[in-house]
């Protein structure tokens, strides 16, 4: 979602705004040295002194002496006001210090009882019971798993889709269709985890031999559902980007529609498709409540869809369930955990969009 | 000329048969895509029925006004909805003003310069990063660090955590609804001597405001779902009172529903379902308004 609104402030509709922008500044500083413009505050306190509403309308061209003081006043008051707008958007890069200061800080105190390399390398995962062993590969494995499977679902499907809303839909079709993805979206996660538990779950446990309870595989399958939409919406803006002269030139040249769809558009959006899939991915790795319902908390190095495994993100909740007390190991993995999480999911984020950047085509 | 004639004559115009096979590929591969898109709606639908199926016999009036329970029977979401209802609005009061404020500048005041790219770029990370991380930075700073002001494991931390979350879909949705009013409009109050401040105030803002509504009912709609940064900065599971305060302790609808939907006895997920009808209505009353909001009052400049 980030990552096509972004390319869109490259767009042309962010042009004459900051042009719009310039004017004033040349205003400002204008009225600090010299006498300034009426502006309406001063129309309206004029008005009051002087003499008739003849004046009101049309304004002495000699100002009075003391608006040059209501001037200055003005000129700090337009200042405040820009400072403290400007906190208010400061305020996203503080958040972002805080949560590396906080994960790393964390970590830190974290990486002193467990080496790091052990942290990274390990092969199991037992904080929570003696012998405690603190390697995460398990639930890296978890995250993995549960992303590749969802991966599975929704690319295919979600192309799919984009292809059939941007290519074919009729506008009746796609005035419905498109708010159903859109609900599908908004459903919160942990529905999608009871959906996966109740629905899910026994329908996999009916034709697949050795399916448990909980299982990596039911988790995927609704982490996909959730963010078919995500790859659909991305990859059919990115379709819907694509000129009519390309296709116009395809059809010209005796091209059917599925020709046009496959190799004119699809290869033309290509770069806006991959981003999409990155950042789905990057969101499956990141989801939470589906995975802690549907997979379980046993955390296993596995690549057996049927077995119960544990995410990174089911692990923070499954200790945040817990009565762990602040500053002991246990509760200090938590943010060793979160900060692989955080590094991976940004990595991922920050490749999808450089991605989408770097192999865009740009079309005059 | 018959009708047989015609239809022969048809037959001598018909495409060669390497196209036919093309266009027959071509109809094949429509079905696909049409089955791909089908199948969000089938889930959807599977969904509903589901959750309706399981839990619309629940929903009785004793289930509204009745706390937590470990008897099924005697089980309500009372603190559920007030804790989830005290917590929307706090994030409200505290998101709003933060994130319009945070586009304005975005939009009108800063230039097109290296501070201005990096906030934006910012903004835009933020919004993918895993709603989990933020409960690991609430329990941090809200809970841990900010604890004798907030009060520990509260309603208003939990706000706090959530308005974090939300801040950049609001501050996003909010500068395209800036950046959809027409420059024009800016030209002509600075025109008539306005100040920048003057021009925002009385132009710009009022031109946007179904746009930046509508952003922020969607951003709280996704934040009346959230779960698992509230788990982490601990909303109880089980509570059996309303909250007083932004200082007091809580619990929200999705947690409860985590809560049921954990157990393995078949009660507490009807339960579940019946708190999922409530959370879904209430969401998607949310969306229909923002949607309702959006074509009421579009402009098309």
């Amino acid at each position: 979602m980030t990552a096509d609104r972004d390319s869109r402030r490259e767009g042309p509709e962010a042009g004459p705004d900051r042009e719009a922008a310039r004017p004033s500044e040349a205003v400002g500083p204008a009225s600090e040295t010299e006498g300034p413009g009426p502006s309406v505050d001063e129309l309206e306190s004029e008005a009051e002194a002087g003499p008739g509403p003849a004046e009101q309308v049309q304004p002495a061209p000699v100002l009075p002496r003391r608006s040059l003081a209501a001037a200055t006043a003005r000129t700090w008051r337009e200042r405040a006001i820009g400072g403290a707008l400007f906190t208010a958007g400061a305020l996203s890069i503080l958040t972002t210090v805080g949560i590396v200061v906080v994960l790393v800080w964390e970590s830190v105190a974290f990486f002193q009882r467990v080496p790091i390399l052990e942290f990274l390398t390990g092969t199991r995962w037992t904080p929570l019971f003696l012998p405690q062993h603190f390697g995460v590969l398990p639930l890296v494995a978890g995250s993995v798993l549960v992303a590749v499977i969802a991966a599975a679902i929704a690319i295919p499907l979600g192309l799919g889709s984009a292809v059939y809303l941007s290519e074919y839909a009729p506008d009746r079709a796609r005035r419905i269709l498109k708010p159903v993805l859109e609900v599908l979206a908004g459903i919160p996660t942990v529905v999608y985890g009871y959906f996966a538990l109740t629905f899910v779950t026994p329908i996999l446990r009916s034709f697949i031999p050795g399916v448990g309870i909980f299982n990596a595989l039911s988790a995927g399958v609704v982490v996909g559902i959730m963010v078919l939409p995500l790859i659909a919406s991305l990859s059919e803006d990115a379709m819907s980007a694509v000129p009519r002269a390309l296709r116009q030139g395809a059809y010209a040249l005796g091209a059917t529609k599925f020709e046009v769809a496959t190799r004119v558009v699809t290869p033309a959006a290509l770069s806006g498709i991959v981003a999409s899939f990155i950042l789905a991915i990057s969101r499956a790795i990141g989801e939470t409540m589906a995975v802690v319902l549907a997979a379980g908390m046993t955390p296993n190095l596995t690549l057996d869809p049927r077995e119960s495994i544990q995410t990174m993100t089911a692990y923070i909740v499954q200790v945040s369930l817990g009565d762990t007390p602040f500053g002991s190991i246990e509760y200090r993995s938590i943010f060793a955990v979160g900060l692989a999480l955080f590094v991976i999911t940004l990595g991922m984020n920050v490749f999808g969009r450089w991605f989408l950047k770097r192999y865009r085509e740009v079309y005059a | 000329m018959s009708a047989a004639e015609i239809r022969s004559g048809r037959a001598l115009l018909e495409a060669p048969p390497e196209l036919q096979a093309r266009r027959r590929k071509g109809k094949v591969f429509q079905w696909v895509c049409l089955s791909a898109t089908l199948v969000g709606v089938v889930v959807l639908a599977a969904l509903l029925i589901d959750v309706l199926v399981d839990g619309v016999a629940w929903l009785t009036p004793a289930f509204f006004t009745e706390f937590p329970s470990r008897i099924p029977e005697r089980a309500g979401i009372k603190s559920a909805l007030y804790g989830t209802i005290w917590l929307m609005v706090l994030v409200a009061v505290i998101s709003f003003p933060l994130g319009v404020a945070a586009a304005v500048w975005l939009e009108e005041y800063a230039g097109k310069n290296w501070v201005q790219t990096v906030i934006q770029t910012n903004i835009a990370n933020l919004a993918g990063v895993p709603s989990i991380v933020y409960g690991i930075l609430g329990l941090a700073v809200f809970v841990r660090w900010m604890g004798p002001i907030t009060g520990g494991r509260s309603v208003l931390s939990g706000a706090l955590t959530i308005s974090l979350l939300i801040l950049p879909i609001l501050i996003i949705a909010a500068q395209e609804a800036i950046r959809a009013v027409p420059s024009s409009i800016r030209e002509a109050s600075y025109g008539l001597g306005a100040t920048k401040w003057q021009t925002v105030r009385h132009h710009v803002l009022p031109n946007a405001f179904p746009g930046i509504l509508t952003g922020t009912i969607l951003a709280l709609s996704r934040a009346i779902g959230e779960t698992a940064p509230l788990i982490m900065i601990g909303a109880l599971t089980f509570i059996a009172f309303v909250p007083e305060g932004p200082r007091d302790a809580f619990t929200v609808l999705p947690i409860q529903i985590f809560n049921w939907a954990s157990r393995p006895q078949d009660e507490f997920r009807y339960l579940a379902a019946a708190a999922i009808i409530v959370l879904l209505v209430l969401l998607l009353s949310m969306n229909a308004l923002a949607i309702w909001l959006r074509n009421k009052y579009r402009r098309d400049w």
